[in-house]
């Protein structure tokens, strides 16, 4: 398990103090202080790791917000913001000396503005309800995490998150225009907006995805799209996950970007027709979703290219849908692949590496090693087009040293997505999980360089510690020079 | 000159060099590729040239990325993607024939200038294909962020914060791109005599259709241009469809002449025969736009076109002291306004880049000193 900062005993013995001060800045029950109510807030999506918080916090305006991290600041409190609490790394772990900043009360769509095609809205406001909001004009939000009815688009900002069709449409980072931000001094501020592109250096590019150590967004201006005018997908079987493979290489190199296209190897094949009896072929090694959108003629045209590129990779089994129904059908397993190896095992793990997708095969390869090594199965759902992994580790809580394996097999596969030239997280987060990892893919210069710009919004290291970084430096230690063979060189001469 | 008798190299062959140089010099530097895009505040200092970190170093098309170094020619890496059928999809400009200079740059002015072409409504800006950079920050530490895969969530990303900064943060060495398919066919569907208020109109209409047009300009007196790229069949159908909702007569400008004026939009060619004339680019909320033009033409001697479907006004004003700046700026209640081109008198006394409020410039001078803290990196570059 990853340790947590030990709790400041002189900020908990305040507790009573902290709680009347919360109260008076949100009064009635925005403050909640009672150990029953406290545990709803325990965790979130990472649930291995529980921690009740101090108090929670559940303002309703953006001057409330303000006032709870200026008090915090000036208290020297630790803040940990919450959306939905959906994340799967532990960004939202709350911190047992720390504010749980909880933004579930701003549910609100502020504005829909078609015709600069672009909404504002509330923080609390979840994902899905941005579509629904502008569904009736034809319009959607595109960014499509798996917990999109449930998590908010704050938290997809804070963690930059993607979904299924993130290789043809972008992650969060390329879907919203501005946020309302509020620094953990109480500052509030407002970077982008209904235009393109944010004035001086790009600040809005850096919060999003700084799993909220950098400031609480308060509210969020997103780009909607009109939707495709049609979708329909391929579903192919092939002998080995080299053939799945070249196929996903040769569909991109002839030009084609999908809206989707996702790769499950057999385990999960066979757990998620096993759950969701979807029809899926169960003699294949990988099975391959390939979703075409847009116009119809050019959806139709792109079908058959796919479909040929598909029959030269030595596929040994193809279905192309002819309605709405049998392209929801295909995808009927896919999505419900997590609930299915939830059924044939008591908890998983999912983890979450990108890789360069020429690298799959020696990646599938060495998990299968790996699973040997540990003792324990792994099934692989797979963001081929992006080459973005889920293996989800498969593991029994309940017997002794199964979680630690668990947890040891993760870093493995980690460490390998890292080898190949890949990378910790391609939308999950480093939150708590992958923490520690951060130095396989960064030397400490690079870590240094990101905890210097963490000192530049938040120099007192409260808002949100024990997440990202291994070890948080005082912003103090951060600012050296450039040294090599442990001499500063040219010492004589002078430095400003 | 460089403080002492050290010599340093400011043309270093290495990141380490480059560090080195960096670490030693107690003044300020300015960083430079080719030197083509004159945006921004004069900086003196000594001229550190980053010629040397020129080399395609990966492209794979398969995956979709490419890592180059920070001065690699933008045509090298424009000729060596178009072979493969792929491209920068944010339509990098070549601004030379605006600065009468002769190179259309590198990639890492580019990506420093953040400057994106017509394509940006739908394909995102150079920030949003900017994947992975490697730099050294203002204290001489060699660093990275990002890596070469196109989705990764790990850690800040510092790519997006570095695209755009001016060289004020950090002097990239080496910069990996996102490459997308090169659309098969394009054409344009022109419509002729709207005003500025009919076309942006016109324009939203159009991109808030499941056309997926890809580009949208108004030329005033000359036309308002939609683009469509793909395959064959499907322009075809989107042209129709355009049709269809538009309810007017235009005409389409075929795929050769279409890729031709296109380039001329995204270079800014319409300004190209304006000496004497403040060019500015102003990002707005599209619907902004008409009023806007309207209160500039009032007040002062300008021309102008619109990009990004109205979001991105080109505005040249006949040379004044201040380049029109109190009546460009103070018409914004939102977006920014970035004077482009303009002569020194005029830089001296206008800030070239939006000035921002006093919360969000502190920040600014924040990040800049997080990683820049002695202040020698292109001083002065952003107005600090």
């Amino acid at each position: 398990m990853i340790a947590m900062p030990l709790p400041d005993q002189l900020v908990l013995a305040r507790r009573a103090e902290i709680v009347s001060a919360l109260r008076r800045i949100v009064p009635g029950e925005g403050v909640i202080d009672a150990a029953a109510a406290l545990r709803v807030y325990e965790s979130d999506g990472l649930s291995a790791y529980r921690q009740p918080p101090m108090v929670v916090v559940l303002p309703q305006t953006t001057t409330q917000v303000s006032e709870v991290l200026k008090y915090a600041q000036a208290n020297g409190i630790k803040v940990v913001p919450r959306g939905a609490g959906t994340s799967l790394s532990g960004g939202a772990l709350p911190l047992a000396d720390g504010i749980l900043l909880g933004l579930g009360k701003f549910n609100k769509v502020l504005e829909i503005d078609y015709n600069n095609r672009c909404a504002v809205v509330q923080p609390g406001v979840t994902n899905l309800a941005i579509t629904r909001a502008v569904e009736a004009r034809g319009f959607y939000y595109a960014p499509d995490p798996s917990s999109q009815i449930a998590c908010t688009i704050g938290g997809n900002v804070a963690e930059n998150s993607g979904g299924v069709h993130c290789l043809k449409y972008g992650l969060t980072a390329n879907n919203i225009l501005g946020v309302e931000v509020v620094l953990m001094s109480g500052e509030v501020l407002r970077l982008g907006g209904k235009h393109l592109d944010c004035e001086g250096y790009d600040l809005l590019g850096v919060l999003t995805g700084s799993e909220g150590l950098l400031g609480v967004i308060t509210e969020v201006t997103v780009r909607i799209l009109p939707k495709p005018a049609t979708a329909r997908a391929l579903l192919v079987g092939f002998p080995s996950s080299e053939a799945a493979g070249q196929c996903v290489a040769d569909v991109i190199g002839a030009g084609i970007i999908p809206g989707g296209m996702e790769m499950m190897d057999r385990p999960a094949i066979l757990a998620a027709d096993d759950f969701a009896r979807c029809g899926y072929p169960r003699d294949v090694e990988a099975l391959l979703i390939v979703e075409l959108d847009g116009p119809q003629v050019e959806v139709d045209h792109l079908i058959e290219r796919v479909k040929a590129l598909a029959e030269k990779n030595c596929a040994t089994t193809l279905r192309i849908s002819n309605s709405e129904a049998e392209r929801l059908s295909f995808w009927a397993g896919r999505k419900s692949a997590f609930p299915a190896v939830g059924r044939i095992s008591p908890d998983y793990m999912c983890m979450d590496g990108t890789i360069p997708r020429k690298r799959l095969p020696e990646v599938l390869q060495g998990m299968t090693e790996l699973s040997v090594k540990h003792g324990l199965r792994v099934a692989n759902v797979f963001h081929a087009g992006d080459g973005n992994l889920h293996p989800l580790i498969l593991f029994d809580a309940n017997e002794a040293g199964e979680l630690e394996r668990a947890e040891a097999f993760g870093s493995d596969i980690l460490r390998l997505c890292v080898k190949v030239g890949g990378v910790l997280t391609g939308e999950h987060g480093v939150g708590v999980e992958k923490r520690d990892l951060m130095g396989e893919m960064f030397s400490d210069d690079d870590l240094a360089q990101q905890m210097r710009v963490k000192c530049a919004f938040d120099p007192g290291g409260l808002l949100n510690p024990g997440k990202v970084f291994p070890v948080l430096h005082r912003c103090a230690e951060l600012g050296r020079m450039h040294v090599r063979g442990g001499t500063l060189p040219h010492a004589e001469l002078p430095r400003f | 000159m460089l403080r002492g008798t050290l010599i340093l190299p400011l043309e270093p062959k290495s990141q380490d060099e480059l560090g080195s140089t960096i670490a030693n010099v107690g003044e300020p530097l300015l960083i430079q590729g080719h030197g083509t895009k004159q945006i921004g505040h004069d900086v003196a200092g000594s001229v550190v040239s980053l010629r040397n970190f020129s080399s395609i170093e990966i492209y794979e098309p398969e995956e979709l990325i490419l890592e180059a170094g920070a001065a690699t020619p933008m045509s090298e890496i424009n000729a060596l993607v178009a072979s493969r059928h792929q491209m920068l999809a944010f339509e990098p400009p070549d601004y030379s024939s605006l600065y009468g200079t002769s190179s259309a740059g590198t990639l890492g002015g580019v990506v420093a200038c953040g400057l994106s072409g017509p394509r940006r409504i739908k394909a995102g800006a150079v920030r949003d294909h900017v994947l992975g950079v490697t730099g050294v920050t203002g204290n001489g530490l060699a660093f990275k962020s990002g890596a070469r895969v196109v989705k990764n969530v790990t850690g800040y990303d510092l790519p997006k914060l570095l695209t755009g900064s001016h060289g004020t943060l950090a002097a990239l060495t080496s910069i990996i791109v996102k490459v997308l398919p090169l659309p098969e066919t394009e054409e344009t569907v022109v419509l002729r005599g709207l005003d500025d208020v009919a076309a942006v109109r016109v324009m939203s209409d159009a991109l808030q259709s499941a056309a997926e047009v890809s580009a949208a300009a108004h030329v005033p007196g000359e036309g308002t241009y939609l683009r469509l790229e793909g395959i064959a069949p499907s322009v075809a159908a989107r042209r129709d469809l355009l049709f269809k909702l538009l309810r007017r007569d235009a005409g389409i400008v075929s795929a050769a002449e279409s890729v031709a004026l296109w380039q001329g939009l995204r270079d800014a060619a319409f300004f190209w025969p304006l000496q004497n004339h403040c060019i500015w680019r102003i990002s707005v909320a599209p619907m902004d736009a008409p009023a806007l033009v309207a209160q500039y033409h009032q007040a002062l001697d300008c021309r102008h076109v619109l990009d990004w479907g109205g979001g991105l006004i080109w505005l040249a004003v006949k040379d004044t002291d201040a380049g029109g700046a109190s009546v460009v700026r103070g018409a914004l209640k939102n977006g920014h306004a970035t004077l482009m081109r303009a002569p020194d008198s005029v830089k001296t006394r206008v800030p070239v880049f939006q000035p921002q409020l006093p919360a969000l410039a502190a920040l600014s001078i924040r990040v800049k000193q997080a990683f820049d803290p002695r202040g020698i990196l292109n001083r002065g570059r952003m107005g600090f």
